[in-house]
């Protein structure tokens, strides 16, 4: 029996101890009508070798393309301490560290992250992480809510230029306590957020204002100015940031006169492989003044019974297992392991590494752009200066020159024409250090022979 | 058993093994210099440490060592299903194409792996008895969420827009409330009589025009099957309501009883508990929802389908269901399309244990609880329920000998850490006092509950005889019980060098 230990010896001791003829008897409070006829939809068990089989003939039709869509989730490079490291049973095999003196390992790890995940955003706490950057988003916007006790509209500034999915999920999450969303316009052929946008709403109860840097186009915001317009409204900032950018840039702390209020953002580019799309880690970093409307687990440094130190869990009075009904948040399980690999990640880049990580990924992209506009019939959507994404127009629809290209084992970005229409056909690429000259200039090569054909056609 | 394995052992943080100049540079990439606006550039670099390959590997496989596991430890956490991990189910999930294909990527090249969540979804159907699963919400609370938003979105396309209560039992876990106040509901609690069923004239007290739904665990958290559920759904639905499934505790009756067939609408599964993926210190889980016909319209996206052709070999074709497709969706619900390496993980262990496995998890789980339940009541642990069989879990309560001896459940918890097991959950239920809820699942062996068994003899003849041994447990982890009042009071959040 798979994964199950029992001999008929242990079986019949065991009933014999329960006074029960049989397992079948064990069941018997369960109405009859109740009880299950068949499975016959389920197939019959495969034994490991056979199930590994199957998965690497699933992965290799699959293949592995040179991948130049970003949009959210990054190709990195992962060193291969990470997840020999993580993939330890003793992590991998662990539940939430309740028992804090049987979990010292995972709490101490945690304590690390949340150490270096404030220092990188410029924040004072940060949590033990959300599910993803998007729900992150979701919980930023409910906490604004409830932190911003000068606010009463349950109002919140999205710009459009941030990323589609992140305001689908808010609007998921969020819609159904009745707070409301307004979209920012982006400026045409720069792609970012004019500050002038914002005087529409001078003189009314906003209670957050969201900005992404890099924003979904990859270009940059202007942090500063927006930051203190909605400061000066009486609004709070939620920063939704890229990790590998802020080894660069200014971190949210940083941003205008007083700092972003609430960071939040995907960890995915620290360690985690992109996977199709999971599981990835959201962090959420703030002000120790909101800590208390902070969703999420914390872990805190105390001292035990002999005066040592050791970790635990704390402030959990916001979460759902005590305050229930009232808690910031109905999350439990997180994702622990991979924040365990970003904070392993992060501990073997260092400050220099993941700087480089960072600069190389914003070369590979200017070069990208580069070949790719030397191509007749690409050109650059926006002027303005981003980080290693960039918004390229076409003459045709993307989606048949993606559709090409993937036959030939590219693929080419991420095509707009269902998130910004108005764009007309446009397709967002991206290059990260993992790409070097030759992939770049055979995405170019490719590219080229499939618009020349299309043009034939 | 052997004691715990980390008798006094600690670990430095991470950031004094710091050393300006250190790094694992075989880890950095070419230097570059890029132009970065200046305005737009960072001024001071992060705290991150300086050190080396060596120094990182060590220290984080030492604080490993700092772990109860499942892979080093009985772990019978009654409500987390803390069973083996099979290591198949990590391997092939991280299988390079698995691992590095974007979630974006095209479904051409992604085939592969379109037809494994589609066979996920369609063997979650049939040993759940729903009509329709969708897999992308993140962790069981998560998929609560979403069964509470399709819930809400059901009554408000009927029109019905004051249905905003969500009744649940007075033992249900946390999350259910919290769901209900985070899709914008009230949640009204109900009795639960004294033989561990809903008080049923209490529950038709409770519904009416207001009644949104109702959450319910089955097994309920009490560790016992909730025998009059048809009643249950029978008033619930009367009344116009719904009912909401939690999975939490699924793996009892994996295989001998479906949800569906109880009449729920709308149900969670933590693949992360019965589907056996990892618990990863805390995460990451999966909260895969199902449904009945009614509540399919409004499943979050995306969803896999399958199209042109009915076999595998007729050259079928997998592809994503979005908001076109399902115009009443509540919608997205994460960045991507879920915990998608989880979903591989669980995919695996399902085909590993096939129709016959499935059946076979809820009967030896079942098994394995009732044989330590009787095995700690016949030493002298007093059942919470003892007229009652136990689920795959069961409750004791050690209020006699919290009178008796002023001995607590949290110090027979924090015992059994020196003798070599994970505690049991504790203080959960808070409707029973002093308890103690444990899990054993079907992985365990019957020589591993007998060695628990005993431990927990020894645990009750010290609480007799020097009870401040148990009063100051446990004595040999790398830490004693630690101070949380000092953690909550003076709260040390994030390492502070001398330096900055």
């Amino acid at each position: 029996m798979p994964f199950i230990p029992h001999t008929d010896q242990d079986v019949s001791e065991m009933l014999g101890l329960i006074g029960a003829p049989s397992i079948e008897a064990l069941f018997d409070e369960i109405p009859a009508a109740l009880r299950v006829a068949s499975l016959d939809e389920v197939p019959e068990a495969l034994n490991e070798m056979e199930v590994m089989q199957l998965m690497q003939a699933r992965a290799r039709q699959d293949g592995r393309p040179l991948c130049f869509i970003g949009a959210g989730a990054y190709e990195h490079h992962i060193p291969a301490a990470v997840w020999s490291t993580i993939s330890r049973g003793e992590f991998y095999s662990a539940y939430t560290p309740y028992q804090a003196e049987a979990s010292q390992g995972t709490l101490q790890s945690i304590y690390e992250y949340q150490s270096m995940m404030a220092s990188l955003t410029g924040m004072e706490v940060c949590n033990a992480s959300l599910y993803d950057g998007a729900t992150a988003l979701a919980e930023a916007v409910l906490m604004a809510v409830r932190a911003n006790r000068k606010s009463s509209s349950a109002r919140i500034l999205l710009p459009a230029s941030l990323h589609p999915h992140y305001r689908a999920v808010a609007l998921t999450t969020a819609g159904n306590q009745g707070v409301k969303f307004e979209l920012l316009p982006y400026e045409r052929g720069q792609g970012h957020t004019a500050r002038e946008t914002l005087d529409a709403f001078a003189g009314q109860d906003i209670t957050a204002l969201v900005i992404q840097q890099p924003n979904f186009f990859g270009v940059f915001e202007d942090v500063d100015a927006l930051t203190n317009f909605a400061h000066a409204q009486g609004a709070l900032v939620i920063a939704v940031v890229n990790p590998t950018s802020l080894a660069l840039l200014k971190p949210p702390g940083a941003w205008g006169d007083k700092g972003a209020n609430i960071v939040v953002g995907d960890g995915q580019p620290l360690g985690c492989p992109l996977s199709s799309g999971g599981p990835y880690f959201g962090f959420m970093s703030t002000r120790m003044e909101h800590v208390r409307q902070m969703p999420g687990r914390l872990v805190g440094r105390t001292v035990d019974l002999d005066g040592r130190p050791g970790f635990t869990l704390t402030l959990q009075a916001r979460e759902q297992h005590i305050r229930r009904a009232k808690a910031t948040s109905n999350i439990c399980t997180n994702q622990g392991l991979l924040m365990l690999a970003g904070t392993v990640y992060m501990a073997l880049l260092g400050a220099e590494g993941l700087e480089r990580v960072a600069a190389l990924s914003m070369q590979r992209t200017e070069q990208l752009a580069h070949v790719l506009t030397g191509i007749p019939g690409v050109r650059r959507l926006f002027g303005r200066a981003g980080f290693h994404e960039i918004v390229l127009g076409l003459e045709r629809p993307a989606a048949p020159v993606l559709a090409h290209l993937s036959k030939r084992g590219i693929e080419g970005g991420l095509d707009l024409a269902d998130y910004y229409p108005e764009l007309g056909p446009a397709l967002l690429v991206c290059a990260t250090e993992t790409k070097t000259l030759a992939d770049i200039d055979c995405y170019g090569r490719e590219l080229r022979e499939v618009l020349h054909a299309a043009r034939a056609a | 058993m052997s004691s715990a394995i980390n008798l006094g052992m600690r670990e430095k943080l991470i950031f004094e093994y710091s050393r300006p100049g250190r790094g694992a540079r075989a880890q950095w990439p070419a230097a570059s210099t890029p132009a970065v606006p200046a305005t737009l550039r960072r001024q001071r670099r992060p705290q991150l440490p300086e050190v080396s390959e060596l120094d990182v590997v060590r220290h984080y496989t030492r604080l490993s060592q700092l772990n109860f596991s499942i892979d080093t430890h009985f772990y019978p956490l009654g409500s987390c299903t803390m069973k083996y991990n099979p290591k198949a189910c990590n391997a092939a999930a991280l299988l390079p194409e698995f691992a590095g294909r974007h979630p974006l990527a095209s479904v051409a090249a992604g085939q592969g792996f379109l037809a494994c969540l589609y066979e996920l979804q369609e063997m979650l159907k049939a040993v759940t008895g729903m009509r329709a699963v969708a897999l992308s919400p993140l962790a069981g609370a998560h998929g609560e969420f979403a069964g509470v938003a399709m819930m809400r979105a059901y009554h408000r396309s009927r029109g019905q827009l004051l249905r905003n209560e969500i009744i649940v039992p007075q033992a249900a876990h946390g999350t259910n409330p919290a769901t209900a106040s985070m899709c914008g509901c009230v949640a009204r609690e109900v009795a639960v009589g004294p033989d561990g069923d809903v008080d049923l004239d209490t529950l038709r007290a409770a519904v009416g025009p207001a009644t949104a739904g109702i959450m319910l665990t089955n097994p309920s958290t009490l560790g016992v099957f909730e025998r009059r559920i048809e009643e249950v759904a029978r008033i619930v639905h009367a009344a116009g309501g719904l009912l909401y499934y939690d999975g939490a505790n699924l793996n009892a009756i994996l295989g001998k009883v479906r949800p569906g067939d109880m009449a729920f609408d709308a149900i969670h599964m933590n693949l992360h508990k019965t589907f056996s993926t990892p618990h990863g210190g805390g995460g990451p889980g999966a909260g895969a929802v199902g449904v009945s016909a009614r509540l399919q319209p409004f499943l979050p996206v995306p969803i896999v389908a399958r199209e042109g052709g009915t076999e595998e070999a007729a050259g079928s074709q997998y592809r994503w269901l979005t908001e076109r497709d399902l115009p009443q969706s509540i919608g997205r619900l994460a960045s991507f399309a879920g915990n998608a390496g989880v979903l591989l993980r669980a995919y695996v262990y399902m085909r590993m244990l096939g129709r016959d496995g499935m059946r076979r998890v809820g009967e030896y789980a079942t098994l394995n609880a009732n044989y330590l339940a009787k095995l700690l009541t016949q030493i002298g642990y007093e059942a919470a329920y003892p007229q009652r069989r136990a689920s795959h879990e069961f409750i004791i309560t050690l209020r006699r000998q919290a009178q008796e001896l002023g001995v607590t459940a949290m110090d027979v918890a924090k015992r059994l850490l020196d003798l070599g097991f994970h505690a049991p959950t504790t203080y959960f239920p808070q409707l029973v006092s002093e308890c103690l809820l444990i899990e054993p699942t079907e992985t365990e062996s019957k020589q591993t509950l007998d060695a628990f068994a005993a431990a927990m003899a020894q645990i009750l003849r010290e609480a007799a005889q020097e009870p401040e041994l148990l009063r100051r447990a446990p004595h040999t982890l790398p830490v004693r019980r630690l101070d949380d009042v000092r953690a909550a009071r003076e709260p040390d959040l994030i390492y502070k060098s001398d330096a900055r």
